[in-house]
């Protein structure tokens, strides 16, 4: 068992906004990309031009069809919803990944609660992948070491990288700007202002693993069976009999 | 309490940082490339560039991926093996390209026609259609015409410039947008961020596609409309607005040929601008009730009435005709509703939405600017109301019309040009007549007689023989497709095998899979390829291909170039071609050899005017026959298409005005040392009202752009098809065939309209539409190859819209048979509930044939993957009239790929998909077992 500190200076992480993610994979990639020349052993790809590639991720997306209830009759379009949902680590405070460990390889920053896995005393045993409800870590079947988000801790406080771009990979390339970064311990943060905005929400609390990342939810969608909401003819002129009726007194205002 | 390790939080990253331009597909993204150990550590976005600032795509930070695939080619190569067994030697540069010219070299003196040189996806095209011009071919065009060729020339004939390159919405003032149709992997980081920006500013997106994904899943309202009736649902927008006033009449009056008059009267000028002795259009004055010159500033013109001509003949303002049309019960939307897929409250409420933010959310900002006319004006008053598509409305047989309509709807609100709607990108906008016309004379030994493609403007500038046969091997320009502005590359493997309208000797392509998903009717193709003649010689006798990986058209070739990747390569992203301009700022770019290539490979362009100087082209020798450029660094930095006018337009030498100036040798390394890229800001009294503002034009006009200002008009009413209308009608010395007048008059109304695409109303039974979508994290076939990216869609079930799976009793994982008017295929499904009712589609161009692009040969792409271009034929089914006509817009001979209509059954389950085409060989192998990149860094 490993112990997780009592608290951190400052919790870092990630606010994913989950109204623009357009599911496009940027930060997958990025965050592939970053980190298999990183933080510990690469990230492996095992028959990666065979009949069944699989490799070691850090963070992905996964896609869902949600139907809303009512019916939409009238309409050739459906009410289902596709949403994107980029996962990874979630930093949590009570992190079950953590006090799991066997050797004390996972840990939990004091600085800034990142968690981590220091690669050189894992075993590979696997059991905080299992411990974790969010499915976040994955082996990595190459160095035979548990792999995880870092927050790119490599990045986040490199004096080799510009400042703006001490950020980690997937927020500093995504092209919608859903994801974004900082201490949510600091409710004067641009990314705890953000969570407070718009009802940035834990992933299931229900767990009990407090965790530090949030999910800003999609705005509600329009009703494409809406009934009218503007009345058209009440911008323009009032509508009278005849082809083309208010032209002439349009005309008129033109001079 | 744990003792926390120590760790390194300062690690290096990189030795070096190489900035150039990405290629992982055509955004032309600036990138960072981190390069250790002179290998590739990390490539990221650069923050400086215009187009993604700084932040990039999953395929982009896949390029690693990329650059190091596989499936690279090694060495020219020759053919060994039948076509299409993938069986080749590998040989010398010198070789091939002595080769090469042994081919080439007799056609030029004997019949230069009889080479059809056809680039894909290329990013050189001012460089290669002029090879080709040099050459003296009639035959050459890039992918335009399987493209977008409608949004193009759509928005060329009707604005003076198209969506994407050449404009962009004004992300930061829009409060309404409205995309259609958009691929995913095209342009999607500008997109992406202008998304972002919408939504950060409480703007209102609306997606109108069939399927809901990507864009359209975080659009605030998606409308699922039916595949093909796009133009029918723009024009019910139309018709409310234009019903109820809400149109900027101040704005078409000035802006637009709204108040041209046009010829009533039946016979030789029907439908074509009145004009005055001098050719000006002209219009009647409103005060006076006299016709006068719609260039007089002191008419009050007219939008209604009929008036009689000083030469006696009658004519009607623009905007009346329209209206009429408009207002007709035709595009009513309780009319359309059942058509389109979308209620017709829908629709009233949308064109209400539109009105609401284009006249009640008005944006004014306090710029004075001056107009062409001489008038100044004290601020700039705009309509945040924009919009963006692409192919999902341009590939269809009504695809011209329905991007007409599209651009004609923006004109009616008056959002482009203005502030909060669409704008215009240099060297856009500039009018349809100052762009060439179609050039296709032939003289053996001498370059053809001007440019190939260009933008007719009536039946004289056909590319056809007094006996109306096609002068080209794709019959671009000929009746079947007037306007087809792009040529059509995929006609021409169907035209060279059938020799009509002539045999040609070699084909020469360059990145276009032609033997996979670039083309209509694969298996056709591919054995159209590889037909031979009774004597064992093959139809098509010579085929050159350049590309840089081991694609399924590799096969196909007997004599291979082998391109380089995109880091390994100098390219010019040129003013003269499709540049990275901005619409506040003309730019343009490089790529340059960040890395050196390992293999012996060269890039296309390179090795293109390595053998113009051995042919001798008239531009790539000098005058005593040594070749005129190294390479293509060489090129990009000497070459002058007018004196003091290069490919890139920064850092000229003498440079007292950008844009102008003598080659200066140490051109690239400014470029290089600036990140890549060059841009010259347009001063903010000219960053709007682009085609009209003095200011902007004399800015134009010294970067280059332009030697003279390009005042115009945007084209409500499109004359040119007034033309081509009259000469079905039987005037004039240019006539159509008789089986294609009726066509003709029925599609060229110069005026914005719908008709039914063409596949579906000609076949019976097929009652669903099947398209496919292109996923961000790919780019065509290109993505396959990549060890990261095929992880995330190495599959493409066909998505079946819940009812259509409850009809059929289909579920998850279940196969099924789609069958077409042509052919019948047999895939996987998955069951999706977020996309239109009639509509089923999948991901282009993930199934890959086996053996290619280094995959293992039971790769789920190759057993399980498939593409729907088995389903769609270059042709539509027979009408009975002994003629087949093309599977293309009648207008701009566009492919129609997504007018497809299939039927479905379920079928046994696997074990592959069909067709199950035979393996190809690989010439370079199979990728490895593992990888773990970066292990030396770790």
């Amino acid at each position: 068992m490993t112990t997780l500190p009592q608290t951190t200076e400052k919790k870092l992480g990630l606010v994913i906004d989950l109204d623009t993610c357009v599911g496009c994979h940027a930060c997958v990639i990025a965050c592939k990309e970053w980190n298999t020349g990183g933080y510990g052993a690469p990230l492996s790809d095992q028959d990666p031009y065979g009949a069944a590639p699989s490799g070691t991720f850090l963070n992905r997306i996964h896609t869902f069809e949600v139907t809303p209830s009512e019916s939409r009759c009238g309409s050739a379009a459906s009410a289902a919803q596709i949403v994107h949902f980029p996962k990874s680590c979630l930093h949590c405070d009570d992190a079950p990944c953590v006090t799991v460990c066997p050797t004390g390889a996972s840990y939990k920053r004091s600085a800034d609660g990142i968690v981590l896995v220091n690669e050189d005393a894992c075993i590979g045993c696997g059991l905080c992948a299992w411990a974790c409800p969010y499915g976040a870590r994955e082996m990595d079947h190459d160095a035979g070491v548990m792999k995880k988000c870092t927050l790119c801790v490599d990045r986040i406080y490199n004096d080799n990288i510009p400042e703006v771009d001490r950020v980690p990979s997937c927020v500093r390339t995504c092209p919608a700007n859903a994801r974004h970064f900082g201490d949510l311990a600091d409710p004067t943060s641009d990314v705890s202002r953000l969570v407070e905005a718009r009802g940035g929400v834990e992933l299931m609390p229900e767990q009990g693993t407090k965790p530090v990342n949030r999910y800003l939810p999609p705005r509600p969608k329009a009703d494409i069976d809406a009934p009218d909401s503007i009345d058209l003819v009440a911008l323009a002129e009032p509508e009278t009999a005849g082809f083309l009726s208010w032209l002439d007194r349009a005309l008129e205002r033109l001079g | 309490m744990t003792v926390e390790p120590k760790i390194a939080l300062s690690p290096k990253v990189s030795d070096e940082i190489r900035r150039t331009t990405c290629y992982m597909c055509a955004c032309r993204c600036g990138i960072n490339v981190h390069m250790r150990d002179d290998k590739v550590r990390y490539i990221e976005g650069n923050r400086d560039h215009p187009v993604n600032r700084g932040v990039l795509c999953a395929k982009g930070s896949a390029g690693i991926m990329q650059h190091y695939s596989p499936a690279r080619l090694r060495a020219p190569m020759i053919r060994t093996g039948p076509r299409g067994s993938g069986e080749f030697r590998e040989i010398s540069w010198e070789e091939a390209l002595q080769t090469a010219v042994d081919w080439l070299e007799p056609v030029r003196e004997s019949d230069p026609k009889k080479l059809a040189f056809f680039t894909g996806r290329d990013q050189s095209q001012s460089l290669t259609s002029w090879w080709a011009q040099q050459f003296g071919t009639p035959n050459y065009a890039a992918h335009g015409g399987f493209c977008s060729v409608n949004m193009a020339a759509a928005g060329i004939y009707t604005l003076g410039g198209a969506f994407w390159e050449f404009g962009a919405p004004d992300w930061q003032r829009s409060r309404l947008f409205m995309i259609f149709g958009v691929a995913e992997d095209h342009d999607s980081n500008p997109i992406k961020l202008g998304l972002a920006e919408l939504k950060r500013n409480g703007a209102k997106i609306v997606g109108v596609n069939p399927v809901r994904t990507g864009y359209n899943a975080i659009a605030d309202e998606w409308v699922g409309i039916t595949p093909g009736t796009d133009g029918l649902f723009i024009l019910a927008l139309a018709r409310e607005l234009m019903r109820t006033g809400n149109v900027d009449l101040d704005y078409l009056i000035r802006y637009t040929n709204a108040p041209w008059l046009i010829v009533a009267d039946e016979g030789e000028s029907e439908g074509l601008i009145a004009r005055d002795g001098d050719g000006t259009p002209l219009v009647l004055d409103r005060k006076t009730g006299a016709v006068r010159a719609s260039s007089d500033g002191d008419a009050a013109p007219a939008v209604k009435g009929t008036v009689t001509l000083p030469d006696g003949r009658t004519a009607r303002p623009v905007f009346e005709l329209m209206a009429e049309k408009v207002l007709s019960d035709e595009y009513a939307p309780d009319t359309v509703a059942d058509a389109c897929g979308i209620p017709a409250t829908t629709i009233r409420r949308l064109a209400a939405e539109i009105a609401h933010a284009a006249f009640q959310e008005e944006v004014v900002i306090d710029q004075p600017w001056t107009d062409m006319r001489g008038v100044h004006h004290d601020k700039m008053i705009g309509r945040p109301v924009s919009f963006h598509a692409m192919r999902g409305i341009s590939a269809h047989s009504n695809g011209f019309q329905t991007c007409r309509a599209l651009h004609v709807l923006q004109l009616l609100i008056g959002s482009v040009e203005t502030p909060g709607g669409f704008r215009f990108k240099p060297p856009y906008p500039k009018p349809v007549e100052s762009h060439p016309k179609p050039h296709s004379g032939v003289t053996p030994g001498k370059p053809l007689d001007g440019p190939h493609l260009g933008y007719p403007m009536g039946p004289e500038h056909l590319a056809i023989d007094d006996d109306g046969t096609a002068k080209r091997i794709d019959k671009a320009f000929t009746w079947e497709a007037p306007m087809s502005a792009h040529g059509m590359m995929h006609m021409v493997i169907a035209n060279a095998h059938a020799r009509d309208p002539y045999g040609i000797d070699v084909l020469f392509m360059y990145m276009a899979n032609m033997a996979w998903n670039s083309s209509m009717n694969t298996r056709g193709t591919m054995e159209m390829l590889s037909a031979q003649n009774e004597d064992g010689s093959y139809v098509i006798p010579k085929i050159i291909y350049s590309d840089a990986y081991s694609s399924e058209m590799v096969a196909y070739a007997d004599l291979i170039l082998p391109d380089t990747t995109y880091l390994e390569r100098h390219d010019c992203i040129s003013l003269l071609d499709r540049p990275i301009s901005e619409p506040d700022a003309a730019a343009d770019a490089i790529r340059w050899p960040v890395v050196e290539p390992d293999r012996d490979v060269r890039g296309f362009q390179s090795a293109l005017i390595d053998l113009g100087a051995r042919l001798k082209l008239p531009g790539f020798v000098k005058d005593d026959g040594s070749p005129a450029y190294r390479d293509y660094a060489d090129y990009i930095v000497n070459h002058e298409r007018r004196p003091g006018i290069g490919p890139l337009a920064g850092w000229r030498k003498d440079d007292d005005r950008p844009g102008r100036g003598a080659p200066n040798p140490e051109q690239l390394d400014r470029y290089i040392e600036n990140g890549g890229f060059y841009t010259a800001h347009i001063p903010e009294e000219a960053q709007f009202f682009k085609p009209f503002n003095k200011a902007y034009q004399d800015w134009a006009v010294g970067m280059g752009l332009f030697d003279a200002p390009q005042h115009y008009v945007f084209n409500l009413y499109c004359e040119p098809m007034a033309k081509f209308r009259l000469a079905a009608k039987g005037y004039g010395d240019r006539q159509p065939p008789d089986n294609l007048r009726q066509r003709i008059l029925e599609t060229f109304d110069p005026l914005p309209a719908w008709y039914p695409p063409f596949e579906g109303a000609m076949v019976d039974g097929f009652p669903i539409h099947a398209l496919t979508q292109r996923p961000a994290a790919m780019y065509h076939s290109w993505g396959s190859q990549n060890a990261w990216l095929r992880q995330i869609h190495g599959r493409n079930p066909l998505y079946v819209p819940g009812s259509i799976c409850e009809t059929h009793g289909l579920v998850d994982g279940d196969w099924v048979w789609l069958t077409s008017h042509h052919g019948k295929i047999k895939v996987p499904i998955a069951r999706m509930d977020a996309v239109n009712s009639h509509t089923v589609w999948t991901w282009n161009a993930i199934g890959k044939r086996s053996g290619a692009w280094a995959l293992d040969k039971d790769a789920p792409e190759t057993t399980k993957g498939f593409l729907l271009n088995h389903l769609i034929h270059e042709l539509l089914p027979p009408k009975g009239d002994g003629q087949r006509w093309s599977n293309s817009d009648p207008i701009t001979g566009q492919a129609a790929w997504y007018d497809l209509r299939v039927k479905i059954e379920k079928a046994e389950p696997g074990p592959w998909s069909e067709p199950h085409m035979p393996a190809q060989q690989s010439p370079v192998g199979v990728g490895p077992d593992d990888i773990a990149y970066g292990e030396e860094w770790t």
